[in-house]
């Protein structure tokens, strides 16, 4: 039958030489090869010594922002969750008691906040449909973890701490508010 | 019978009908979109001028075209005459700035709100409004407040569309709210914070077009588009016993009446609008205690219809919510 592709190559069983014999040509011929490849550019990095420069539009993993005052932006509203494919997202919310306004910008705020980072695909649909530039994926990696919940990421891991920012201008900033 | 022009299509309508219930004969896109007009409420209408339409021609005897827009919800259709919404300019022109003079006051809390998915000034500012606003003065805020121990209040929100101090006119015997003030300063209260207790004061919340009115049983805890709208009856001595309960797995988050597409209570097999009674809608929230008949039928275009429960939705040509 003709080859469609061209590439068929016919299975031949001649004899053999006797450098094709003895191996040692070929052998030589794969040692030198590996010889060059000492000399070429590495194209591995030496994790976690050395650190890859991220694109500023890396979609890591995600933070819950706070705004200038460090009160919580979050308003638990819902958007990010059904705007979610991978339906990662679950939420509580919960009304702002008076002498909480220093904790939480809206008079709503979300008393439980879950991302499940196994189901997490990192599309960053959450950052877009937010409207109160609460939620951001960072540069920030997800660390690998022994079970399963410990996946399953709240608050305490993805609300950002008051002497901690995390700065996120550079990458996500899209000029609504004055972000930090 | 009078012959009428809507859009360019034509119907016959009893006398003294009103353009917006022509155009509501007619269905679909000519249909002007209301605020404060609610059909099944004798007196609404006239307030929000939502529902503005031209009249290109007056009548058969008098074809002149009337000089301004007019209610449609408020004014009888003539023999003859021509009425134009969508084919209108002038008509979304006007329509986009009485959005603008809704919003003036109205906060942009939707993100906080309850009423969001199934709120007719967002659907209303989705379709006219414009994305920025002009208006820089400061505006009207009150603290949110308690009427009877069901009903939150937000004055914010409210556009004054009066169709919760109808709904206590006409379904309760003992009115104890209104609106107080005029002009700027006019807002819903209960006057001396009176408690609303009758039977039926919870369909305030099912009328108020916004998220002004809002039932207390259900304040934040979810969202409508996590939930799953089911219709549900149950054997009720004060009200008809037909609601829809909005469920989230086995849970019932919350009850409210059954809405057409108009987002206006339905009338029962007997003609009469089924308002559910407070017992309904505040106190059953168990699960055994109504008979679920199934899903019910959400428009494809609805945020609620985003809840990806859409396996075993019911299949009929009714189109909802």
């Amino acid at each position: 039958m003709q080859s469609l592709s061209n590439k068929r190559k016919v299975v031949s069983d001649k004899k053999m030489t006797l450098a094709e014999r003895i191996y040692l040509p070929a052998v030589f011929g794969g040692m030198w090869i590996t010889f060059k490849h000492l000399f070429r550019k590495n194209n591995t990095l030496k994790y976690p010594e050395e650190q890859r420069v991220f694109a500023p539009v890396y979609r890591g993993m995600h933070v819950l922002k706070r705004d200038e005052e460090g009160r919580e932006n979050c308003t638990a509203c819902g958007l990010c969750a059904v705007a979610c494919p991978a339906e990662a997202i679950t939420m509580v919310a919960a009304e702002r008691e008076p002498g909480e306004e220093h904790l939480y910008r809206e008079e709503k705020y979300a008393e439980s906040y879950e991302i499940n980072m196994l189901r997490c695909i990192f599309c960053g649909l959450c950052e877009e449909a937010c409207p109160k530039e609460a939620i951001f994926l960072t540069d920030r990696i997800v660390p690998t973890e022994f079970e399963r919940d410990e996946f399953i990421y709240g608050k305490d891991m993805l609300v950002e701490s008051l002497d901690h920012r995390i700065d996120i201008t550079k990458r996500q900033h899209t000029g609504k508010r004055s972000a930090i | 019978m009078v012959k009428v022009t809507i859009d360019d299509i034509q119907i016959e309508v009893e006398e003294g009908t009103t353009i917006l219930n022509a155009a509501r004969q007619i269905g679909g896109d000519v249909v002007p979109p209301a605020m404060c007009f609610y059909s099944k409420l004798p007196g609404t209408g006239g307030k929000c001028r939502t529902c503005l339409v031209e009249v290109a021609a007056g009548s058969e005897k008098d074809p002149r075209p009337m000089p301004k827009l007019v209610a449609s919800c408020s004014t009888p259709v003539m023999d003859g005459m021509v009425v134009k919404n969508k084919t209108s300019e002038r008509v979304h022109e006007n329509r986009g700035g009485i959005v603008e003079f809704l919003l003036i006051n109205h906060p942009l809390d939707c993100p906080i709100c309850d009423q969001a998915g199934e709120c007719h000034l967002q659907d209303l500012g989705f379709e006219h409004g414009k994305s920025a606003t002009r208006y820089k003065e400061k505006r009207r805020t009150f603290d949110p407040i308690t009427i009877g121990n069901k009903i939150k209040l937000h004055m914010n929100r409210c556009i004054l569309c009066y169709r919760c101090v109808a709904v206590a006119n006409q379904l309760t015997d003992k009115r104890v709210h209104g609106v107080l003030h005029r002009g700027d300063h006019a807002e819903i209260s209960t006057y001396i914070e009176n408690a609303i207790e009758n039977d039926f004061s919870g369909n305030m919340i099912d009328v108020c077009p916004v998220g002004a009115l809002t039932d207390k049983t259900f304040r934040f805890k979810s969202r409508v588009w996590f939930l799953k709208p089911m219709e549900a009856s149950c054997s009720c001595s004060k009200c008809s016993g037909k609601a829809v309960v909005w469920m989230f797995g086995n849970e019932i988050y919350r009850v409210t009446a059954r809405k057409d597409k108009y987002g206006e209570v339905e009338s029962n097999e007997d003609g009469k609008t089924a308002w559910i009674c407070n017992e309904c809608r505040f106190d059953k929230k168990d699960a055994s205690k109504w008979s679920i008949e199934g899903p019910r039928t959400i428009n494809r275009h609805s945020v609620i219809s985003q809840n990806l429960y859409t396996s075993d939705r019911k299949i009929t040509d009714k189109k909802l919510n």
